[in-house]
């Protein structure tokens, strides 16, 4: 830059201030205009990635959120306040969810927050949920190991997914297991846990790989599973990896049909995209399928296509999007206020629950009782379920065989 | 020189006081936003007066980050307990390595100290060996690939995707404390201060003036028998220093840091927000910083799609027409008022015409 | 892990990963080399390539639906390639590291485009009957290894295309033009050869190249917004490798990067090999820091 003489750096200097000016000015005039708070209502965050990679997913769960949203207003709301959604996108990256968490809590006053997707988006937010003492609703089955007082886990806990899964693989005769997921921490502590349970158990892992989030190649993937000769895949990949993976395991003439896959991360919206014919024959273990006979199920598929297009399908996190909301309804008649940590104590004390994925009631480690299923993708992209828990299955934070003497702390 | 001292003076105290007049929700995210600068202000010194366009600084930024939150992941231990991610990546002690980030002395030497021997050592690497413009420019893009892929799949030291998070204490002082984020604004907001000074003070010496000419005729300089790696290699190390800090400053306000924070487009980001903010202006840097944060947090929620098309068409727009960015546009009436006197004053002193457009081209080229 | 097949596969599979990063880097390479622009965008001449052989295979069923999305891929790329130069890149010439950035720019664009098009969710091309199965070895040394089709007709591609710009350079009024350009565009110019139509020959055809790449990969993985970003920082670790401008070695460097990942993976992650790869980058530009086949010049650039 040259120097300027002194007139000219005055003159300068005064304009860049009133651009500054200007800018900053019209940046909180935008950011910090008052959202009109009405009397009878209640405000309540939806935060879920509205655009890039995780978009896909977690729109599917804002919508199912709304759509319980919207029901409960129908019928007259919460302690007779209407419910008023604030949604927020969390842009695919941790760090914009922990920012709009707080944004939600400081500047909307929600008393709630429903929504997350990965893991580490929750583990992004966990701090600021902690700070202010408010209450997050998340959705989505994780590795566990964590029980934080300010978020309830309604996704399923290792022990009402993978471990179920594998009971399933074992009874079958399927002992010779092979280990492939994406790189991040759901695969790799899932698959920690499983490694235990199958020594445990007098199973065999035939190989252990991953593959960084949206990898495309599995030629040299593929060569290990073929030297390894397993009896079945458990399969933790993430998102259009699995095309691939799909793919170029039929180009090497290993189908599913000859060399079973059991997914955990591909439900009915997965398929759906991917084409029913790429990943059809192979196994997934949920707390949900579309397919489940009960009436609140016929009911919200109903609900969901008639508002989302008769196209659309459900699937497991979105019910828990879903049933989130109605949980949170009942925890606040049951405890008669909105106060997160009223709300939260309520909770845990509420009796069971009939939901669209069955019975349902939180444990006092504030992850859900639920069901497990195996089901079996069939050609028109629904699952035939094969096999169910006998009873819903308490959730185990910590897995008694991976992590022994672990415990969420007692409240 | 002495009026732009008072102006810099001016916008520096509309920020210390910014704790009484901006909700604690914009503060933070203020705060957080004057950490992301200092990098820029690293980024003023390395390419807009070095010419070094550097793809990854996110890695440094990733190294400051990462030393402070493994400080206080260990902090926030009970004694004898593993953080969460150890004990499911199956470590039963936590590894000696990770145990000396304990002394808070050495984790915040190291938060300097770290990534500025990682840009030492690679801008050696690279420099010495002359390569540079493009071709640098892409070995730290891919470094910035290979860094936020070695964090993830090292989880059991790193957290891995989750990266490290659920802090309580930072030397004594709890992150949660309702005292905490006013607190670390205003230290947020010396370091800054510190950072741009050093740099302002950096320009103005044999170093800065040796730095710039490299930028603008490498070989002419090495001819004229300057050591030329060496400066670039000390100008990388300083930019990679502030991102340091600059990372770790984040850390603690977002009170997370993981991979995604760190790898190929934050990198670039980065370096955008640079460029609209002044590629050459310190002050510039900070603003533009502010700005394309600021605006990324707004659109992003008001039409999230949109984030994307109007960050890819700020890219094209600055560099092909505003080269100067923000502060390229403030000059610009200067710029034209003083060739106009220049050219009154050829007219009298019938200045060479060739000297007159040399001046102009510089002035463009800047 | 030693058995021979095992070995045979992974080799075969490094030269299948070498193919890709070949069509793809080529054009880089070339217009890298011609006029020292560096086009980010490049990644997503990919993604375009990929998401028109799926319309095409859309609209276009039988036989003749696999050939002809392979040449809209073609077509289509080299149009949108000749529309970027002359929007962009020609306003950029002589500032690399700014063309660097708004190609970037470019990128973040059409990604965004693609995704508001086609949806986050990748798009598949569904490969012809001729080219399901594959070669299944049964006796002898390499019992146990196949090779899918699929793959070996994607090296086969690689090599025509390869041949076919060897021949264009070598053979070819524009190709003469080309390589004068490439080694003195003063003179070039002052001799009469419109240097700004040679440029835009260059780019879109390189643009081609990459959108014919893209139409392969969708053979094998799904067509995504991000397709490209995860090829693009490989194609320019070939084009740093291989040195400026040359064909061949950019080949040697594709394989040289194919063959490290594929013999690395044996061994590690997918992950470690990525931070594997970075390291011999570096360590080869130690070596031989203008690439494995450097252009001699006694011009002092500055790049």
């Amino acid at each position: 830059m040259k120097q300027p003489s002194t007139g000219a750096t005055f003159l300068r200097i005064k304009a860049a201030g009133i651009v500054t000016a200007v800018l900053s000015i019209a940046f909180f005039a935008v950011a910090s205009a008052p959202i009109s708070a009405q009397n009878g209502s209640v405000k309540v965050g939806v935060l879920q990635s509205l655009s890039g990679t995780m978009a896909i997913s977690e729109v599917t769960v804002k919508n199912a959120t709304m759509l319980a949203i919207d029901q409960i207003n129908a019928s007259g709301g919460v302690l007779g306040k209407k419910i008023v959604p604030v949604v927020e996108d969390g842009a695919s990256d941790p760090a914009v969810f922990a920012q709009k968490a707080q944004k939600l809590i400081q500047e909307d006053n929600v008393v709630t927050v429903f929504g997350g997707w990965t893991s580490a988006s929750r583990k992004a937010m966990l701090p600021v949920f902690e700070r202010f003492h408010s209450l997050l609703w998340y959705p989505v089955q994780f590795e566990g190991n964590e029980c934080s007082p300010d978020i309830m886990y309604s996704g399923a806990q290792p022990n009402q997914q993978i471990l179920p899964a594998l009971q399933w693989a074992m009874e079958h005769g399927k002992k010779r297991i092979f280990l492939l997921g994406s790189d991040y921490v759901f695969p790799r502590t899932a698959n920690y846990i499983l490694k235990k349970h199958i020594a445990h158990d007098g199973g065999t892992v035939a190989g252990e790989e991953y593959v960084p989030l949206g990898g495309t190649d599995f030629s040299s993937v593929i060569a290990k599973i073929k030297a390894a000769r397993p009896d079945i895949i458990f399969n933790t990949l993430n998102g259009d990896s699995n095309v691939s993976f799909f793919k170029q395991m039929a180009a090497a003439g290993m189908t599913p049909d000859k060399l079973p896959v059991m997914s955990f991360s591909i439900a009915e919206q997965e398929a759906h995209a991917m084409g029913p014919s790429l990943v059809q024959g192979s196994y997934a273990a949920w707390n949900y399928f579309q397919s489940l006979h009960n009436p609140m199920n016929r009911k919200f598929v109903a609900a969901y296509k008639a508002r989302f297009g008769r196209d659309s399908v459900v699937d497991d996190p979105m019910v828990h999007g879903y049933e989130d909301v109605y949980l949170w309804a009942a925890a606040v008649k049951k405890a008669g206020s909105f106060d997160p940590m009223k709300v939260r104590a309520a909770a845990i004390q509420l009796d069971w629950q009939n939901s669209v994925m069955g019975s349902v009631k939180f444990a006092d480690n504030q992850s859900l009782y639920q069901t497990a299923y195996v089901g079996q993708l069939q050609p028109d992209g629904q699952f035939n379920i094969l096999w169910q828990s006998k009873e819903p299955l308490r959730p185990e934070p910590y897995d008694p065989l991976a992590f022994p003497g672990r415990s969420c702390p007692a409240k | 020189m002495r009026l732009k001292h008072i102006f810099d003076g001016l916008i520096l105290i509309a920020l210390a006081f910014a704790p009484f007049y901006l909700s604690a929700y914009h503060l933070s995210l203020l705060g957080r936003f004057l950490a992301v600068a200092i990098l820029s202000l690293g980024l003023v010194l390395t390419w807009g007066w070095g010419g070094i366009l550097s793809l990854g600084q996110g890695v440094f930024f990733g190294l400051g980050g990462y030393v402070l939150a493994m400080h206080m992941k260990l902090e926030s231990l009970a004694p004898g307990d593993l953080p969460d991610f150890m004990m499911w990546s199956g470590l039963d002690h936590v590894p000696a390595w990770w145990a000396v980030f304990r002394s808070s002395g050495l984790t915040l030497a190291c938060v300097v100290l770290v990534p500025m021997a990682a840009a030492a050592v690679l801008g050696w690497l690279m420099f010495h060996r002359r390569v540079g413009g493009v071709y640098f420019a892409l070995i730290t893009q891919a470094l910035a690939l290979a860094f936020s892929t070695l964090l993830i799949s090292e989880q059991a030291y790193t957290g891995g995707f989750n990266g490290l998070t659920d802090f309580t204490t930072i030397l004594g002082q709890s992150v949660n404390g309702p005292n905490f984020g006013r607190g670390l604004y205003w230290v947020t907001l010396s370091l800054l201060t510190v950072s741009f000074i050093l740099c302002q003070w950096l320009r103005q010496t044999n170093f800065g003036k040796v730095l710039v000419a490299i930028r603008d005729g490498e070989n002419r300089v090495r001819f004229l028998g300057y050591n030329a790696m060496a400066f670039k290699t000390v100008a990388f190390a300083v930019g990679g220093a502030l991102a340091g800090i600059s990372g770790a400053l984040y850390t603690l306000h977002l009170g997370d840091i993981s991979p995604a924070m760190v790898g190929v487009v934050p990198s670039i980001e980065m370096v955008i927000a640079v460029a609209v903010g002044g590629r050459e202006s310190l002050t510039g840097a900070i603003l533009g910083t502010l700005l394309v944060n600021f605006g990324k947090d707004w659109i992003s929620s008001a039409i999230p799609e949109l984030w994307l098309f109007v960050m890819g068409a700020l890219f094209v727009l600055v560099v092909t027409v505003m080269r100067g960015g923000l502060a390229g546009l403030v000059e610009l009436p200067f710029w034209i008022m003083k060739s106009r006197r220049h050219k009154k004053a050829r007219s009298v002193q019938s200045a060479s015409p060739a000297e007159e457009e040399a001046e102009a081209h510089k002035v463009i080229k800047a | 892990m030693w058995h021979l097949p095992i070995i045979a596969g992974q080799v075969f599979n490094g030269f299948s990963v070498a193919s890709i990063l070949l069509l793809t880097a080529l054009g880089l390479a070339l217009s890298f080399g011609q006029m020292n622009v560096i086009n980010m965008a490049h990644g997503e001449m990919l993604m375009a390539g990929g998401y028109l052989s799926y319309l095409a295979c859309k609209f276009v069923h039988g036989p003749a639906a696999f050939p002809c999305a392979l040449l809209t891929a073609f077509a289509g790329a080299t149009i949108l390639g000749a529309l970027l130069e002359i929007s962009v890149i020609r306003w950029l010439y002589g500032r690399p590291l700014d063309t660097l950035l708004a190609t970037w720019g470019i990128s973040l664009i059409m990604q965004q485009g693609a995704r508001s098009l086609f949806g986050a969710i990748g798009v598949e091309v569904v490969a012809p009957h001729w080219l399901d199965g594959s070669i299944n070895f049964t006796h002898g040394w390499f019992a146990g290894l196949s090779l899918p089709y699929i793959r070996i007709f994607i090296i086969l591609l690689a090599i025509v295309v390869l041949a076919g710009l060897a021949l264009f350079i070598a053979r070819t009024r524009w190709g003469q033009w080309l390589r004068a350009v490439h080694q003195d565009r003063e003179m070039a110019g002052a001799l009469g050869i419109n240097t700004k139509r040679v440029d835009l020959i260059v780019f879109a055809l390189g643009s081609g190249v990459a959108g014919l790449a893209g139409a392969a990969l969708a053979l094998i993985s799904p067509v995504t917004p991000t397709v490209g970003q995860s090829y693009i920082v490989y194609a320019f670790l070939v084009v740093i490798v291989g040195g400026l401008g040359s064909l061949l070695g950019t080949t040697i460097a594709a394989c040289l990067v194919g063959l490290f990942s594929a013999g690395v993976q044996m061994f590690t992650s997918v992950s470690f090999s990525d931070v594997l790869l970075l390291l011999m980058v570096i360590v080869i530009i130690q070596f031989r820091p203008r690439g494995l086949v450097a252009t001699r010049s006694r011009a002092l650039k500055e790049a």
